[in-house]
């Protein structure tokens, strides 16, 4: 290999250090006379609008116009898979809901003149929990059902117990906010570049707003700056509003949502409330689970059936589950619309199984990672969906490995000392497993596709389906078309994503970019070379199968020509320098009504250690270490990979103990920036921090025997959870320990409390006595 | 100082802010209230520039939409995450948060200001080196940050580094890429100043 397989520098490096690097709302000036969008917020949460009057906000100075529903040429609904998402609603279903927006020659002035727009309300009583919700039978979706054999083998099991988890949301907080930019191209149609992980989608919505075909609806994605799964299908509206603003007006319109309207606006990773019971052998073996997991989808369907499934597939995590009995419910609530977010739902449902097993762990009085261990599936075993867990083995391996080069036994040991000899400090280790299921969960998302471009000086244009968000899946396309072509790098020129280059593609999602759209990239380059060697050969008079690419040169065994040389020969001998490559995985199926199937294509693995330090008199904790080992396949770019490990760890660490939603008894969102929204900063990076590759990984059937790696790191960060939970232990007498999701220092202080409390039970001869 | 004070400033920015209204009709495009103005002069990048600029305007709009230098971004708006972070006479400070008139007769210096004739800063140089950016949005922040902190410490630790940066967040949690980064852009320095002492 020559530039696959090695750390090479991000596609936009020297965009992004120097500047250049472009972002949607950074094309601005190149709009004279461009229109600034801001919208009119409900402020109920739940309520009809009875009247709408935008008359006055048209004598605010600087106003051209409001957009209403009675703009709208097409359908004013934006939801992806039912409509159920009004761009202008008639029913105000959360808290700052957008009503109706308005178009000024200013910001300022579309702000002042939103406040003027007179919109009466006739409130509503609003859904605003999960348990609410659950009473109220306001149910998306529900119950989906997903088991095996019988779970009343709980029933006669040796350790049976019952529980609840309650699991918070998190918010994207991409440090772009969601932007779009529409215009009228010079031949009548709409283009719009947008801030987007599925510019089909947003071309697919823009084109019902407008209620125009398809082709007369161009977008462009340049980069994102960041999205983690928030602008999956979220774009789509802000696209819409831009999109409706320039057919109205002919004028350019911009979106771009202030921090604190993106945050009361957008959806966030669904809150989920998980009751499950439970039976256990003595040895710590799982007979039994019954789980049923409760998300809070908000007021509209939007990504939360699969978020909910992938929830039910990964309740599982890295174990065998002889017996299980899953429901699934999505809650209608009063609340921003939940979607997708780095792991979609796998995250809640691993959290889920990891709360069950330390708290067996801790009634059987077993080292947690002891009946972590015991459970783990073995080579041959099948998931609770009906599929052969492949390389099964590998998740024993990591972990083995881990253990050891983590020093976990002899820091367990250690800790034992420091935790004996500090009364009010306690330290807390553990590790968790990762298993991640690689592939949409339905089925037709899985295809890529991609234009390859050679132009006779031999340079390389590259259009892929894919989108680049941060997570570096240009620079692994610009490495796997230069690897095949036989180029450099920089010979090969990755375009913006564009729905005129590459249709109907599916969303950057599901980890699964970079298997997807490298296929296709390679597929193209390969019928490229194909078309190319007979060309060469004859330069070189040699036979084509003698012909190989490699260092910007057509070669065989007895010389070689520069590359652009056969290009220039090719072209003038009629041989087309372009192709398109397509790629769809193969073997995967899921049948919803069964329950059985093949959803992924297979698995990535991890695990990681972390070691925790809580302060008793506060909560307050440091995370002291963490080691890591990801099974990557064979890494396409190593240090883009090691970013995502990293990123996708602390971004975990937040969900799970920093980040906190909070909504008030109106249904309004108390945490609406980073002041009040606690994000992970420099201090919460571990202070010693180890992240290595399990070697020898090559997966079979991947981009040069490569695998996915956005989300799965994100789950490793349960460690830290149980981590803390280890250190909880530490103050009480060796019972369970229960907190909420996330850990805030909050949660930490009252669940060390009540362990301190228990241990002095026990200790006063009273309470010693209640025991006996 | 200007004649805004901060607090003045604060109190505008709500939406409580309203101009005088002159009644217009329909679709046309109508002229903005009057709003105080005040020239100022401003070195950007090495280059002076003498603006009419609003008073409510921010350094960061001014940079961004009068100026064309997107290179300093707007991620939270308001003093909460350092992706507008640019230098003021040197000292790293939110542009977002500063009105253009308090930078009146001062200099400043973005990303776009890093690089001189066309050769990198050492800092731009490890930053591509260690992978510091992964969506890149923070970058020019964190750069401008690590800027600032090179020039009062040249030597700095790993927890230096940190502490000096705290005021810029990356959401994609490359911290450790930045921290090598920085510490690696350091010792460039050094050697360079070495070989030239
Ligand atoms: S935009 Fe200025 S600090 Fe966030
Ligand atoms: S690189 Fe994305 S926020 Fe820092």
């Amino acid at each position: 290999m020559n530039v696959a397989g090695k750390s090479v520098p991000h596609e936009s490096a020297r965009g992004h250090v120097t500047g250049e690097a472009l972002y949607t709302d950074d094309l601005v000036t190149r709009f004279p006379g461009i229109l600034h969008a801001w919208p009119v917020l409900a402020p109920h949460t739940h309520a009809m609008v009875t009247r709408l009057d935008a008359a006055p906000a048209l004598e605010e100075p600087g106003v051209f116009t409001v957009l209403t529903a009675a703009d709208v040429p097409g359908e004013g609904d934006c939801g992806p898979n039912r409509r159920d998402e009004p761009l202008f609603p008639k029913e105000v279903m959360f808290h700052q809901q957008a009503v109706a927006w308005v178009l000024g020659e200013t910001l300022e002035a579309a702000r002042l003149g939103a406040a003027r727009v007179r919109v009466d309300y006739e409130p509503l009583p609003a859904l605003l929990t999960i348990e609410e919700a659950i009473a109220a039978e306001s149910y998306h979706v529900g119950p989906v059902h997903l088991a095996r054999g019988d779970a009343s083998a709980i029933e006669s099991s040796a350790l049976r117990f019952e529980g609840e988890l309650a699991i918070g949301g998190q918010e994207h907080f991409y440090l772009e906010t969601m932007a779009s930019i529409a215009w009228l191209d010079e031949s009548g149609g709409v283009a719009i570049e947008s801030s987007t992980q599925h510019p089909t989608e947003v071309q697919e919505i823009v084109a019902r707003v407008l209620g125009v075909a398809r082709h007369q609806v161009m977008v462009e994605c340049l980069r994102m700056g960041g999205a983690f799964g928030g602008k999956e299908v979220q774009s789509n509206a802000y696209a819409a509003v831009a999109a409706l603003g320039a057919w109205k007006t002919r004028r350019p319109v911009r979106v771009r949502l202030t921090r604190a309207l993106d945050m009361a606006l957008t959806g966030k990773r669904h809150p989920f409330l998980a009751r499950y019971s439970a039976g256990f052998a003595a040895d710590g073996r799982i007979e039994g689970v019954r789980i049923a997991l409760y998300s809070d989808g908000g007021w509209n369907l939007d990504l939360s059936e699969p978020v909910l499934w992938r929830a039910l597939f990964h309740a599982d995590n890295a174990y065998y589950l002889p017996a299980a009995e899953l429901t699934g419910y999505v809650c209608r609530t009063h609340k921003t619309s939940q979607t997708a977010f780095r792991g979609f739902g796998g995250p809640q449902g691993m959290l889920t199984i990891e709360e069950i097993l330390d708290q067996a762990a801790r009634r059987l009085g077993l080292p947690p990672e002891l009946v972590r261990e015991r459970n783990f599936y073995r080579g041959g075993d099948t998931t609770h969906y009906g599929q052969i867990v492949k390389d099964a083995g590998r998740i024993e391996t990591i972990w083995q490995q881990l253990k050891q080069s983590s020093g976990f036994d002899q820091r367990r040991a250690e800790i034992q000392r420091f935790n004996t000899g500090h009364a009010h400090h306690k330290r807390g280790l553990a590790i968790t497993p990762v298993k991640f299921g690689i592939s949409f969960t339905a089925t037709f998302f899985n295809q890529g596709a991609a234009l390859v471009l050679i132009y006779r000086d031999g340079s390389v244009q590259v259009s892929h389906g894919g989108t680049e968000m941060g997570q570096g899946l240009h620079t692994k396309m610009q490495q796997i078309a230069a690897e095949s072509l036989g180029l450099a790098l920089e010979a090969v020129r990755i375009m913006p994503t564009r729905t005129d280059k590459v249709p109907n593609t599916s969303a950057t999602a599901a980890s699964a970019s970079a298997d997807l759209n490298g296929a296709a990239v390679l597929d193209a380059c390969t019928q490229l070379k194909e078309r190319l060697a007979p060309v060469a050969a004859s330069l070189l008079e040699c036979a084509v199968h003698e012909v190989r690419f490699g260092g910007e040169l057509v070669c065989c065994d007895h010389g070689s020509v520069p590359f652009r040389q056969v290009c220039e020969a090719a072209y003038r001998q009629r041989v087309a320098l372009f192709a398109q490559g397509y790629y769809r995985t193969p073997e995967i199926y899921f049948d919803q009504q069964t329950g059985r199937g093949q959803p992924f294509y297979y698995f990535a693995y991890g695990a990681a250690v972390s070691e925790v330090e809580v302060d008793g008199f506060t909560g307050g904790y440091r995370l002291l270490r963490t080691d890591i080992l990801q099974d990557a396949g064979d890494s396409v770019s190593p240090v883009v990979d090691r970013g995502q490990i990293e990123g996708g760890f602390i971004q975990g660490v937040g969900w799970l103990t920093l980040e906190e939603l909070v909504w008030d008894a109106q249904g309004r969102l108390a945490t609406s920036g980073a002041s009040t929204y606690k994000l992970p900063s420099w201090s919460e990076v571990p202070d010693v921090f180890q992240v290595s590759f399990l070697e020898g990984a090559t997966e079979r059937g991947g981009i040069f025997g490569s695998k996915a790696v956005g989300e799965p790191p994100l789950m490793l960060a349960i460690s830290v959870r149980e981590a803390l939970r280890d250190a909880v232990a530490a103050f009480g007498a060796g019972g369970v320990v229960t907190f909420a999701s996330p850990a805030t220092p909050e949660r930490v202080f009252f669940a060390v409390r009540r362990a301190v409390a228990e241990r002095e039970a026990l200790a006063s001869p009273a309470g010693g006595a209640a025991r006996r | 100082m200007s004649k805004i004070s901060r607090r003045r400033f604060v109190e505008g920015t709500g939406a409580g802010l309203v101009a005088t209204t002159v009644p217009l009709q329909g679709q046309t495009a109508k002229a903005a209230a009057a709003v105080p103005h005040t020239t100022v002069k401003l070195t950007v990048n090495g280059t002076v520039h003498r603006l009419d600029v609003e008073d409510r305007w921010t350094l960061a709009e001014v940079l961004r939409d009068h100026l064309g230098l997107t290179g300093s971004k707007i991620g939270c708006d308001r003093g909460e995450c350092g992706a507008c972070t640019v230098l003021l006479d040197g000292k790293n400070v939110y542009s977002c948060s500063q009105l253009a008139v308090w930078a009146d007769g001062r200099t400043v210096q973005t990303v776009e200001g890093l690089a001189q004739n066309g050769k990198l800063d050492p800092l731009q140089e490890a930053f591509i080196e260690h992978d510091g950016p992964q969506c890149g949005f923070c970058t020019s922040g964190q750069l401008m940050s690590a800027k600032a902190l090179l020039n009062h410490n040249p030597h700095p630790t790993t927890d230096e580094v940190r502490a000096g940066m705290t005021g810029n967040i990356c959401r994609c949690g490359n911290y450790n890429h930045y921290v090598e980064s920085v510490l690696a852009a350091a010792a460039t320095l050094a050697a360079d100043s070495r070989r030239k002492a």
